[in-house]
Parts: structure tokens; C-alpha cells; sequence
């Protein structure tokens, strides 16, 4: 099993420092996840779970306490740098066009940032070319905050991935957006994922928006920080936003809202 | 006129028409001019004494330039090294303000000894009173950083040098330029104060020295030209920063 997983999780426990950690209190336990190339994963739970801590994991921003983390068969020692990063908030640089933005990873990652200035007109193109895929392209040139907050998400997509990373990792991308914006940018996601394949890891709390695009979704509980369930995605792809009004679809949603539903009524218990 | 002109104009019709009250007040009220002098009387003695006035007003420009460079660069790598280190905030943070909360003006007496009367202690109190508020506005800009952009860096190899150069820095640009308004007026009050005791020349100098002579026309000259000097001053960085940094100056709609 292990062996074709692209990123693999064995067995991992994380302690934010050395006295919770001597307190047997961990921000995630247990972990066990295995990830094929290519895949797209969702990890849905509530607020606090340690969703975002499983992410600093995977890049390598953080080291598990126990336990093993490979990615496409190395173990992860440090800061991962086949991954590109997106948050909730876009972060684009205000002194910054769109474009330069977008550049930035470029001018930092190697092997790109030694011959940034040869190639410059090559990775401008690529960027260029990054944008227009996304719909952005015209606004190269705009400065960040001139754009609407769906045109920035977009540019913050296209810097995760302008040095073609092999891991995506979205950390409630959409989760500022209006609803119309949001369905529009799931099927940029979805069409950029179609078209590269790299492996994406999206941490949301819409069910929709996890069961529309992944390929199987893990629900996360709150303290401890554990996946509780696994669901494989089984709708046929590509996949239209008409999927979203099959009774397939709500179905699947309805199933993944109950588990968290009654995770949030046993935690209420055990809070009281 | 429309609301735009007005408001542009609105400055010096605020001046001239404070020039005219106290005219009239001086006037109506028969204020001696040895007590406090009429406009039209300050304007006779500055025309009067203008080459005295323009001596000491270079001397008390270039003083406090000097202070207020020196201030720039100590201010800008002091706020650099705090604002790249959680550790040299933690240290330098509460010293400088405890310092900062002193009286510059009681050092002047100190720099005396050590420097002699002149250019020296000016220069260094215009220094001392000016670069807390450049420090503070770049380890400011350094240190709030978003995390998440941070990540998004880190994850990519970037150094802590990398962050500082492509983004804390461009960020405080800002923070700088807004602290260099403040540092320069701050940097005036410097050099006059210092000179009031401490040197045969320039306009603090020039205060005293009327002030005891009775000339009270002649310091209120003075005083108006220091003013006027750390105005020009102010709306020169103002401009520095509109144009260096206009996007952090973004969102009013009637650009």
C-alpha cells in the first residue's frame, strides 16, 4: 500500500512543544493517511481540528512528534519545496502587479531564483500564459488591490503554482468568497487539476465544495485531532456544477454532515 | 469656487485670516509690542534684520539635516535588527522607549561638556529626538508580517534574509516614510532647543539673544521661520511618500 502512495502518513502524532507534549496533549494524533499521485484529497471537520496543522505536516513546516511522514518516497525533513501554498486570504503583495506577484516563488525557489534573470521572458510567459488559464489574463499588469477578491484567490492559486509543484495545499481557499464566486473558482481548481494532475490537498468546511472536487474526503474530529472517516468520491468526472443537484451528490453530502453532526453533539457531551 | 479649490486653499486662507485677527486684536487692544507684537511689526523686523535672520536659519537648516541624517541611518538599521528579531525586540524594545521618554533637552547641558559649545550638541540632540519614531516605524513594518505569507515562503526554501528583502522591507516603506514627517519637525525642536543654550548661532541662539534684548519682534520672526523651515520640510517627505509608496495610499476614489 505504501509503496505507490504519493504521501504517506504513518502513524504520525504532533505536539505543539515540549511541555504539551510531556503532557500527552497533541494538536492531531494518530494519523494514518495514504495519499496515490495525483489524487485529490478534502479534509472537512470543524473549527480547531487540526486541519491546518496537518498541512504544516505535509509541507514540512512542522516536524511530527512521533511517528513518520513520507512524500513521494522521501521522508520529509524540512520544508517541502514540491508544494505550493494558498490560504483563505489571498496575501498578494500590494506593491506587486499581478504578474510580479505571481513571479515571487520564482525568485525564491531554486532552481528558478539562479537563473531568474536569463530566463526572465521564459518564466514571465509561463506566468502570462498561468493567468490567462485562470481568467485573469488582461489583468497582468493590475496591482492586487485594484482586483475583486475572486480575481485576487485566483492570482494567490497561480503563485502556489507557477514553479509546478507536485502538491497543491489549500487551506480554505474560497472560504471568503461569495457563493456564485466560489462555484466559479471550484471549476478553475477543477479544470487546472484535470489538466496538470499534481496532487491536491484542499482543507475546507464546505462539504459541497470537498465532495464536488476531491477524489476522497476525510473527516477530521476535534481534540484530539484524528481522521474519523474516509469517503471515497465515487461520481464519474469530469464533473459539472449540474452534479451538484443530483441526489447522488446531496447524498453523499447529507452522509459527511452526519458524522460531523454527531461528532459536534458527542463533543458537546464530553465539553459539558 | 468649488469644494475641491476650497479645500486646497483652504491652508492659507486659515493663515491669512489668523494674520488679520491678531492684527486687529493687537491693534484694537493696543498690545505693546514688547509684550506680544503685531504681525506687521514682526514683518518690519524681519525685513529689518533679514541677513541676520537668513544666517542663522542656514546654520539651524544645515544642523539639523545632519542631525536628522544621522538619525536615518541609526533609526533604519536599529529598526531593522529589532524588527528581523523576536529576541532584539524583546531586549531593545522597553530600554528604548524608557529612553525615549526622557527629556532630550536635559541632555543638552551633558553634551556640552563632551562636545563643547556649538555645532555638536545640536546636532546630536536633533539626532537623539528624531530617530525613535524611524526605528519604531520599521522594526513596525518588519515585524507584522502575515503568517500565512510567511508559509507560503518558507515552504519554498526563502530565508529569513529572502522575507526581509522581497517583502518586510517594501511593507515598512510605508512606516518609514511616515516616520520621516514626524522625525524631521521632531529634529527642528532638537536643534533649537539645544541651540538656546548652547551655541552662538543659529535661530535658537537668535531667540535668546532677542528675547533678552527686548526685541520681541525679532524672536517672534525667528520663531515663524523655524516653523516655516520644518513646514517645507514636512510637505517635502509627504511628497517623498505619495510618490515612492502609492500603493498603500490606494482607495479614495477621486485620484
Amino acid at each position: 500500500m505504501s509503496k505507490d502512495a504519493f504521501v504517506d502518513f504513518q502513524n504520525v502524532w504532533l505536539a505543539y512543544n515540549e511541555a504539551l507534549l510531556a503532557q500527552n496533549h497533541f494538536a492531531v494524533e494518530d494519523i494514518n493517511l495514504q495519499v496515490r499521485q495525483g489524487e485529490f484529497i478534502a479534509i472537512v471537520g470543524p473549527s480547531g481540528c487540526g486541519k491546518s496543522t496537518f498541512m504544516k505536516l505535509t509541507t514540512g513546516l512542522k516536524m511530527p512528534s512521533k511517528g513518520r511522514i513520507l512524500v513521494d518516497g522521501q521522508p520529509v525533513t524540512g520544508p517541502l519545496k514540491i508544494s505550493g501554498m494558498a490560504f483563505q486570504a489571498p496575501s498578494l503583495l500590494p506593491w506587486r502587479s499581478t504578474l510580479d506577484n505571481v513571479l515571487l516563488p520564482l525568485e525564491i525557489v531554486e532552481p528558478y531564483r539562479s537563473n531568474f534573470k536569463q530566463k526572465k521572458d521564459e518564466y514571465v510567459a509561463r506566468a502570462r500564459k498561468l493567468l490567462q488559464t485562470v481568467g485573469l489574463g488582461g489583468y497582468e499588469d493590475k496591482y492586487p488591490w485594484q482586483l475583486s477578491g475572486g480575481m485576487q484567490q485566483r492570482a494567490s492559486i497561480c503563485r502556489a503554482l507557477i514553479h509546478e509543484p507536485k502538491m497543491l495545499l489549500l487551506d480554505e481557499p474560497f472560504g471568503a468568497l461569495d457563493a456564485f464566486t466560489r462555484e466559479e473558482l471550484w471549476c478553475t481548481l477543477r479544470d487546472l487539476w484535470t489538466e496538470q494532475r499534481f496532487n491536491v490537498i484542499l482543507v475546507t468546511h464546505d462539504l459541497r465544495e470537498s465532495v464536488f472536487l476531491a477524489d476522497t474526503v476525510y473527516v477530521m474530529s476535534k481534540g484530539p485531532g484524528r481522521f474519523v472517516v474516509q469517503r471515497e468520491i465515487d461520481l464519474p468526472r469530469p464533473r459539472d456544477l449540474e452534479i451538484t443537484y443530483t441526489p447522488e451528490f446531496t447524498n453523499i453530502v447529507h452522509e459527511l454532515r452526519g458524522h460531523i453532526g454527531a461528532m459536534r453533539k458527542s463533543g458537546a457531551v464530553i465539553n459539558q | 469656487m468649488n469644494k475641491k479649490t476650497l479645500e486646497r486653499w483652504s491652508p492659507w486662507i486659515l493663515l491669512v485670516v489668523t494674520i488679520l485677527v491678531w492684527e486687529a486684536l493687537c491693534r484694537g487692544l493696543n498690545v505693546s509690542e514688547f509684550v506680544f507684537p503685531s504681525p506687521s511689526r514682526i514683518w518690519q523686523q524681519f525685513v529689518e534684520f533679514r541677513d541676520v535672520i537668513a544666517g542663522h536659519a542656514w546654520r539651524t537648516l544645515w544642523v539639523t539635516m545632519a542631525g536628522f541624517g544621522i538619525a536615518i541611518v541609526v533609526g533604519v538599521l536599529l529598526g531593522f535588527v529589532i524588527g528581523s528579531s523576536r529576541i532584539a525586540y524583546a531586549a531593545v524594545y522597553p530600554l528604548m522607549t524608557a529612553f525615549n521618554a526622557l527629556p532630550k533637552a536635559a541632555f543638552v547641558p551633558i553634551l556640552v561638556v563632551w562636545f563643547g559649545i556649538g555645532i555638536g550638541p545640536a546636532i546630536l540632540t536633533a539626532f537623539l529626538i528624531s530617530f525613535f519614531p524611524i526605528m519604531v516605524n520599521i522594526a513596525t513594518g518588519l515585524a507584522t508580517l502575515e503568517p500565512e505569507l510567511e508559509d507560503v515562503l518558507r515552504v519554498l526554501g526563502a530565508k529569513r534574509w529572502d522575507v526581509l528583502v522581497k517583502v518586510g522591507l517594501p511593507r515598512s516603506m510605508p512606516y518609514f516614510y511616515g516616520s520621516l514627517k514626524v522625525a524631521i519637525t521632531l529634529a527642528f525642536v532638537g536643534t533649537t532647543v539645544s541651540e538656546m543654550t548652547a551655541a552662538n548661532e543659529g535661530i535658537g541662539y537668535l531667540l535668546i539673544s532677542a528675547g533678552s534684548a527686548m526685541q520681541m519682534g525679532l524672536a517672534f520672526a525667528g520663531l515663524v521661520v523655524v516653523g516655516a523651515m520644518a513646514m517645507v520640510m514636512y510637505e517635502l517627505f509627504s511628497y517623498v511618500e505619495k510618490h515612492t509608496t502609492a500603493w498603500a495610499h490606494r482607495g479614495s476614489q477621486n485620484e
